[in-house]
């Protein structure tokens, strides 16, 4: 089996405004992010021949990649909308690689935007929430999302002693990178104590340790490795991606402290013949805060039930060994739902371009990007490169 | 604004049917022994599809468990407390505590199943501290 390590390169990046976007729909934010990256990568529309997109929960679509072409006025070979929760963002990165690697098409899109924030009422958006869950053995007993994941953080406190502080500890991190991040929605500074005090949620989730509901897009341009030079930017490589899937309701996960990110993780290490101590900075899916506990554990930075001493004593915040989230996360940059890792995604390319500001991670060579989506039950990891070898 | 209710199907019914009667039913693999839940038409070992109803006793830990301070809708009243449940013949469930003060509620306390109206013809299992419970 061929492998996809260094064989396509990400060489545009764009994000829309970001937070509360009123006035925009989803499609018009989606079609705004591709416009943007196609800039970024001084293509012009009629180069593309790949386009991947997701659905959008405040405008959804029977066919949302093949209107929006249409919309674009661009008319792929390879078209396709792809759902699988948080990790929708890398699984379609991974099928874009994939596609190009076997020639379907070229130049692929990959463009996500919704309006969670302005697009829809708190009725509608609490009518979507409730659809997670089994309808027939969950939704029935009201389980909230954020109940959901607490869940999975009782579970972890009472199998390895992990205390309210380390979950709030990743809310105060997140918010410290946003901060240096002029796009963010939320950037002032935050204390474990601001966290534990903010209203309770589901116990033990206070409302800090939620992520944002937010409008935004965002859109990347990929290509194989050997047409990088007809682009503008830098290429970014992918050197690894791997999934993982270990479940749809929580009910039926086989560990609730233990995700199908060890093997997303374990599969995207062995592509790259790389691991945990050879990134610069990793990019994990903060919709609440014990999922970066977990993940930290789950893709090897620490070992299982040592999530919360390693936010003691190493922290993830900047400056730190392993800056996490460095453009604030899904809970302090923005959330904008399934489009959510986008904006970790194109974050990681300007980390790697060295084009990242303020918040640049000093001579970041490689990171370490990991979604997941359902309730920790998609997982998909990537790890990117500025150099190939 | 009514709870969410179960839509039971043909192959679900016989398990709202056993609420109704007062009993807490899962599958049993005929080949294999296994017990499963939630149904399906086979069974996750060994994929026979020659699966019968049984009873359990209804008891079993709290595997995890969260206190709702924010309700989803509000048909229900917060706090409620969500939780997953081991039965003690091996399935896990979600479900919801009652009776429970929440600052009592532990990840493996014993609990018992008991029943409650969502509407006039459907009953859902619900569990309350057991009162062999020794870890409360």
């Amino acid at each position: 089996m061929s492998t996809l390590r260094g064989k396509v390169a990400i060489v545009g990046a764009a994000d829309t405004q970001v937070g509360i976007v009123p006035d925009r729909s989803a499609a018009d934010l989606c079609a705004d992010a591709v416009l943007l990256a196609l800039d970024d990568a001084g293509i012009s529309k009629q180069q593309v021949d790949g386009l991947i997109t997701c659905n959008a929960m405040s405008q959804p679509m029977l066919y949302h990649a093949e209107a929006m072409a249409e919309y674009l006025q661009i008319f792929p070979r390879y078209c396709m909308a792809v759902g699988a929760g948080g990790g929708t963002t890398f699984t379609a990165i991974h099928q874009a690689a994939s596609a190009i690697q076997s020639g379907m098409a070229e130049t692929v899109v990959i463009a996500m935007a919704d309006c969670l924030r302005s697009g829809l009422t708190r009725d509608q958006a609490m009518l979507v929430q409730s659809a997670t869950g089994h309808p027939q053995f969950e939704q029935p007993y009201g389980p909230t999302v954020p109940a959901y994941y607490a869940l999975i953080a009782q579970a972890h406190m009472a199998q390895f002693g992990t205390l309210p502080d380390h979950f709030a500890a990743v809310a105060v991190a997140c918010r410290a990178h946003a901060a240096l991040n002029p796009a963010a929605q939320k950037r002032e500074l935050i204390s474990i104590a601001d966290v534990l005090e903010s209203r309770m949620i589901a116990t033990p989730l206070h409302l800090l340790d939620c992520s944002l509901v937010s409008d935004g897009g965002a859109a990347i341009v990929m290509t194989s490795s050997e047409r990088v030079a007809d682009f503008a930017q830098p290429p970014v490589y992918l050197l690894g991606a791997g999934e993982g899937h270990g479940h749809e309701h929580i009910s039926q996960a086989r560990s609730l402290t233990t995700s199908a990110a060890v093997e997303s993780g374990q599969r995207a290490y062995a592509m790259a013949g790389l691991g945990p101590q050879d990134m610069d900075f990793a990019q994990l899916y903060d919709c609440f805060t014990p999922t970066v506990l977990v993940e930290l554990e789950d893709l090897g930075f620490c070992a299982k039930g040592e999530g919360g001493p390693f936010l003691d004593s190493e922290g993830i915040g900047p400056g730190s060994k392993l800056p996490v989230n460095t453009h604030g996360g899904l809970l302090s940059h923005c959330h904008p739902g399934n489009p959510g890792s986008m904006f970790a995604l194109t974050e990681s390319v300007w980390q790697l371009r060295h084009t990242a500001g303020d918040r640049q991670v000093a001579n970041a060579q490689c990171g370490l990007l990991h979604a997941q989506g359902g309730i920790m039950s998609s997982h998909s990891t990537l790890i990117l490169g500025r150099e190939v070898n | 604004m009514p709870k969410t209710q179960p839509v039971s199907n043909a192959l679900s019914q016989p398990f709202f049917e056993g609420c109704r009667a007062g009993e807490l039913r899962v599958q049993r693999c005929d080949s294999c022994a296994q017990l499963q839940f939630y149904p399906r038409i086979a069974c996750t070992a060994c994929d026979a599809r020659t699966l019968r109803w049984v009873a359990t006793s209804g008891t079993g830990t709290v595997a995890s468990f969260t206190v709702v301070e924010r309700a989803i809708s509000s048909a229900y009243e917060a706090p409620y407390v969500v939780a997953l449940i081991d039965l003690d013949e091996g399935p896990r469930l979600m479900s919801q505590l009652i009776d429970f003060e929440p600052d009592q509620i532990r990840v493996g306390a014993v609990v018992q199943v008991t029943f409650r109206a969502w509407s006039d013809d459907v009953q859902m299992p619900v569990f309350q501290p057991s009162d062999q419970g020794d870890t409360l």
